[in-house]
């Protein structure tokens, strides 16, 4: 886990508004990057795994979401279960239920994953729909601010595994060399850990 | 997991937990997820005291792990879909 540094700058993050809810004001560069990258979770776990009917598709996904035939194999051949997805970043978002039981985590992912995926769009379109593209201010009523918390921590949990994050990682990001190219991504993951902490304490 | 004394816990927890269904939630530690974001997940999720989340909290960090419900294991698997949707590293597992 990790602890978000404290920020006394300039830099705004949620709080709480007297009447219930949340604000928080977000520029037009960083309404932007907001909504790029949850577009782009949602993207990722939207996305069925294969897509019948779509000719051209190269990447045979593995067996399941959506497909009745792959359903119905998996049905009939109970040593078959789902796996994780092989995209790391998804296999983060949708991880397996059971650690030592691949059977186990199959049946559950089989029975609640579509379900997992659509809350996950559903999070990431509230984001959209409540953050205007140019930016500015933003109140949120507490539900809405609760499904914010879990898009950006969402984001952040993609971003973790494309930037490998680890634990010392405040360290690793004062000792990037600004050229590096990963530099820009690195601060955009230390600023949504700093708006989401700002969000986890306007709500408590 | 430990005994805490006089704690908030949600009701239903109460009735499903029986020393014969030894099926366990576990929470693992993981480089992204925030403290104060665990401890507002497992407050949240389990109507747990805000002392008692942030001990469960503390234990995943400190220890890579922390149980942090018990019962059937059908319930079990309600609480691991939920912590899958706040993005917390959870799995089902048999009590030992």
């Amino acid at each position: 886990m990790s602890a978000a540094e404290e920020t006394g700058d300039v830099v705004q993050g949620f709080r709480r508004i007297r009447r219930g809810g949340v604000t928080a004001r977000f520029d037009h560069s960083q309404a932007g990057i907001i909504r790029a990258l949850v577009s782009q979770v949602a993207e990722l776990v939207g996305e069925p795994e294969e897509a019948p009917d779509a000719p051209g598709t190269e990447e045979p996904g593995p067996a399941g979401a959506g497909n009745p035939l792959a359903d119905l194999a998996s049905l009939l051949d109970s040593r078959a279960p789902e796996g994780p997805p092989e995209d790391p970043a998804l296999a983060r978002l949708l991880p397996d239920a059971y650690r030592d039981d691949a059977e186990a985590a199959g049946e559950f992912r089989r029975f609640t994953e579509e379900e997992l995926r659509s809350g996950k769009v559903a999070a990431a379109q509230t984001v959209l729909a409540t953050l205007p593209e140019d930016g500015g201010k933003v109140d949120l009523s507490t539900e809405d601010a609760q499904v914010w918390l879990r898009a950006l921590n969402d984001v952040r949990l993609t971003l973790g595994v494309r930037l490998s994050i680890t634990e010392d990682f405040a360290e690793r990001v004062l000792d990037l060399d600004p050229a590096d190219p990963r530099s820009a991504y690195l601060w955009i993951y230390d600023w949504l850990t700093f708006l989401q902490e700002t969000l986890v304490r306007a709500l408590r | 997991m430990s005994v805490a004394p006089a704690e908030v816990e949600r009701p239903e927890a109460a009735q499903e937990v029986v020393p014969d269904t030894p099926w366990v939630t576990i929470v693992w530690n993981d480089p992204v997820n925030l403290m104060s974001y665990v401890t507002y997940v497992f407050q949240q999720v389990f109507g747990y005291s805000r002392r008692k989340a942030e001990k469960l909290m503390l234990d995943v960090h400190h220890k890579g792990r922390a149980v942090v419900s018990s019962g059937t294991r059908e319930s079990m698997e309600r609480d691991v879909a939920v912590l899958h949707g706040y993005g917390l590293w959870a799995t089902v597992s048999h009590d030992k």
